[in-house]
């Protein structure tokens, strides 16, 4: 099923029904958030990787993702004058955007995409996985809310293992600290066999999950997996894992890619159903949200698509095996947050993505380096030079930011897609990577 | 023998100090046959451990003003800062190749994933991410922090080839204790004479203990001690200045020199954060590990590297450096592009604002090159600062 709709951008966009249904998530879940006080509902905020969704369920605390809040407001167009806010409040222009469009959005009166008034949190869930900046936003926020802070610390998979004393260091956390501070906030007792059973709907979501990243498989893949693949990230990085609501929205998605399949048709793109396939890609790094479609738009002009994406695996590296396990519930939320894309170290994330140019069968990698994200960023350039040298395909760069416009340069980043195109061209017909 | 004056002490510090080709540790490393270097970077590892092994600590702060980048420049963008860049430069130049080991310890996402690029450029070279924990119950962050330890050093006996003992390392703490006492005294000496003292040569004394062994880095602070008050400098009419944010990549020794020439006393700081690191002596008896951890976890120094997990007690640590040294303003120098010290400071800001405590902030790389407009910035805060207290 399609459905054309308006959005605040100048075109109509055509929607797949899969993207209404999310929409519609999104938005029950934006309202329960801005009704929570009148409802009684307790507010946690926390993080997209790391994210402990089941857990915090168990205490029927409502999610509040400050990282989801700056895409949404990147996506509307909003973020670039929060930013400024912050910036004007003291902020320093050299440090991660998200951070400043959550502080200015606040100082703007905190407005979420409904329209209504964000609460503040009643907790805050410090879970520090992959991102150091992490640790210092939410400092940040306690500063300004005044509220409980709860830390959970992810020990960083440098040696590309997880060792005995990682898991029983953060298994301690939650037994120790985690779980009785958030039965005391929320006034709910902890329930252990709850979250077996949030885990097991999280596992089932999980392998549609998979299944749906791992179309892009397909010569002439039914997917794109970075523009499309934020989509199809959503509901389970976000407040929807371990729910029914998640398991149903992937079931929705799996036959919808399956009948793409079958028809032989590609990705659906803002402007409809995406034309020939002429490049397959890998893509590392987050997008840009301030100028998504535009930023898109360029791809599937050219006939590119992503069809394997690091960002899609920062909420959790599942096509790599992982799935939440309600046989060991704690460990299982320990090794996940051990697990995601950032929390790897340099080497693994080099092997991933040599794994997927060669099982995807893509022409090559687009690293997207984003200004605010060190954790991603740096060691980009030499990911790029060792990704090239294993696979024998050629990568390319660009620079843009996550919410910032001021950092996302049209013109260049098609400038410089076009030459990749084009080097691309040139290693087909056998003349070799162009200087 | 006469004991050395502070320009011949300060003199032998430059020199190391300019040295990129670290010849002191080099000579160490040459004069008894299987004897191993282990580098490490800011903001803090347990020295101890190493010292132990019978290895040399040695500190890489980057590559300073001195040092041209042109590799290192193409493994990073515009918008990381510097100490990276020059830091591989310095191991791609070959500068580091007689270092058997690195350490990268748990400070930002740059340093972690720069642990990451080692391995790969450097596969010979034993290199280690080292976490420490940002929790602060014995039972979790400290059991966790333990044995992160114990694993570090089960690696350093496999590299020596020797078994590091409980008695070593009490030894080796007792020697670290020593260092830490003496550069308390250094630092305190400062706050109560900075005149005699200036930030520029406790820099470069301090400084030089990241490259030396620590026995003899305690003689030479000990000898700059004495020297130093012996000194018959003239009292300027300065503002007593905290300095903070500078705890990972160095400033330029001019920045420095350019803060006093502009009129401020530097009285306390957070460069070379390692050197003090632990606040206190560690004891020297029972299990070695546990009292290293039991010192990282309740007896160290705060920073912004660190998660402070009380709101109150959140920047307290500038304010009660501030009234320790009598300082009357607090300049914050930060790394350009530095995640955690440019997150940190507008937090620290609001508490010196609400102590009522003065403060400027800028930002350095540590190649920065014009000095004047830092100057001139820092002259006026020490000139405002003499307006206010006489008002």
């Amino acid at each position: 099923m399609r459905v054309t709709t308006s959005t605040a951008q100048t075109t109509d966009v055509i929607k797949d029904a899969s993207m209404i249904k999310q929409k519609q998530m999104m938005a029950a879940h934006y309202d329960r958030l801005t009704s929570a006080r009148e409802n009684g509902d307790k507010v946690v905020s926390t993080f997209v990787p790391g994210n402990l969704n089941e857990l915090l369920m168990c205490f029927d605390l409502v999610n509040n993702l400050p990282e989801v809040n700056a895409i949404q407001n990147g996506l509307r167009r909003k973020s670039g004058a929060f930013v400024m806010e912050a910036e004007r409040a003291g902020h320093s222009e050299d440090v991660c955007t998200y951070v400043k469009s959550d502080i200015g959005m606040m100082a703007k009166g905190n407005i979420g995409p409904n329209g209504k008034e964000l609460p503040a949190p009643d907790v805050l869930m410090l879970s520090y996985t992959g991102c150091f900046t992490f640790l210092k936003w939410f400092e940040l926020l306690r500063e300004q809310y005044k509220c409980e802070t709860i830390f959970l610390q992810t020990p960083y998979m440098a040696d590309g293992k997880i060792t005995p004393n990682m898991i029983q260091y953060m298994v301690k956390q939650f037994k120790e600290d985690v779980i009785p501070k958030l039965e005391r906030i929320s006034g709910v007792k902890f329930d252990i066999d709850r979250l077996r059973e949030y885990l097991r709907k999280s596992a089932k979501a999980e392998d549609d999950l998979v299944y749906i990243l791992q179309s892009g498989k397909h010569v002439r893949s039914p997917i794109d997996a970075y523009f499309g693949g934020i989509y199809y990230i959503g509901p389970i990085f976000g407040a929807f894992r371990g729910t029914d609501d998640a398991i149903e929205y992937y079931q929705f998605l799996k036959n919808e890619v399956d009948q793409r399949i079958a028809a032989g048709l590609g990705p659906v793109t803002p402007d409809g159903p995406m034309g020939e396939e002429k490049y397959r890609l890998v893509v590392e790094g987050p997008p840009n949200y301030t100028n998504f479609r535009q930023f898109w738009k360029m791809f599937y002009d050219e006939g590119a698509t992503v069809v394997a994406s690091s960002y899609t695996k920062v909420g959790g590296t599942y096509d790599y095996g992982f799935r939440h396990d309600p046989d060991r519930p704690l460990e299982t939320l320990a090794e996940y947050c051990l697990g995601v894309y950032t929390n790897r170290s340099l080497p693994m994330r080099i092997d991933m993505l040599v794994d997927y140019i060669n099982e995807y069968q893509a022409d090559g990698l687009l690293i997207n380096s984003i200004k605010s994200c060190n954790s991603f960023s740096a060691g980009q350039l030499l990911m790029m030079r060792e990704v090239e040298k294993r696979t024998g395909k050629p990568a390319a760069f660009i620079e843009t930011d996550l919410v910032d416009p001021r950092y996302f340069s049209a013109a260049n980043v098609k400038n410089r897609l076009e030459s990749y195109f084009q080097m691309i061209e040139q290693k087909r017909s056998g003349k070799g990577v162009a200087a | 023998m006469s004991s050395p004056t502070t320009t011949e002490i300060v003199a032998r510090c430059q020199e190391l100090y300019e040295d990129l080709h670290f010849t002191a540790a080099r000579k160490w490393k040459e004069a008894e046959p299987g004897r191993k270097v282990i580098g490490y970077m800011p903001v803090y590892v347990p020295r101890e451990i190493i010292h132990a092994a019978g290895m040399l600590p040695l500190g890489i702060v980057g590559g300073g003003d001195n040092l041209e980048v042109i590799h290192g420049d193409a493994y990073y963008q515009s918008y990381i800062c510097r100490i990276p860049r020059s830091t591989i430069e310095l191991g791609v130049t070959g500068r580091l190749d007689f270092v058997d080991g690195m350490l990268f310890p748990s400070i930002c996402d740059v340093i972690r994933n720069l642990s990451g690029m080692w391995k790969m450029l450097f596969p010979e070279v034993y290199s280690k991410y080292f976490d420490v924990p940002q929790t602060y119950e014995d039972e979790i962050g400290g059991t966790f922090y333990t044995n992160e330890m114990a694993e570090f050093r089960k690696d350093l006996e496999e590299i020596g080839g020797r078994k590091i003992t409980d008695e070593g390392l009490h030894k080796s703490i007792e020697v670290y204790n020593e260092n830490r006492r003496i550069i308390r005294e250094l630092y305190d000496q400062r706050a109560k004479t900075p005149w005699k003292v200036p930030a520029a040569e406790v820099y470069l004394v301090v400084r030089a203990g990241l490259v030396l062994p620590v026995e003899e880095h305690n003689e030479l602070v000990l000898q700059y001690i004495e020297a130093a008050a012996k000194e018959d400098r003239p009292i300027r009419d300065n503002s007593r200045v905290v300095l903070t944010g500078l705890f990972c990549e160095q400033p330029p020794l001019n920045l420095i020199k350019s803060l006093e020439l502009s009129g401020c006393y530097v009285v306390d700081d957070d460069l070379l954060l390692i050197t003090r690191w632990l606040i206190g002596d560690v004891p020297t008896d029972g299990d070695p590990l546990h009292n290293l951890s039991q010192a990282f976890l309740h007896h160290s120094e705060s920073t912004a590297a660190k998660y402070e997990p009380d709101l109150e007690e959140k920047g307290q640590f500038l304010v009660r450096a501030v009234k320790r040294t009598g300082a009357e303003g607090v300049i914050f120098a930060s790394t350009s592009f530095c995640d955690p010290a440019l997150l940190d400071r507008p937090m620290l800001q609001n508490v010196l604002k609400d102590a009522g405590i003065p403060f400027i902030a800028f930002k350095y790389a540590e190649n920065s090159g014009q000095m004047q407009p830092i100057r001139e910035q820092a002259g006026t805060f020490a000139d405002s600062i003499k307006l206010w207290s006489a008002a």
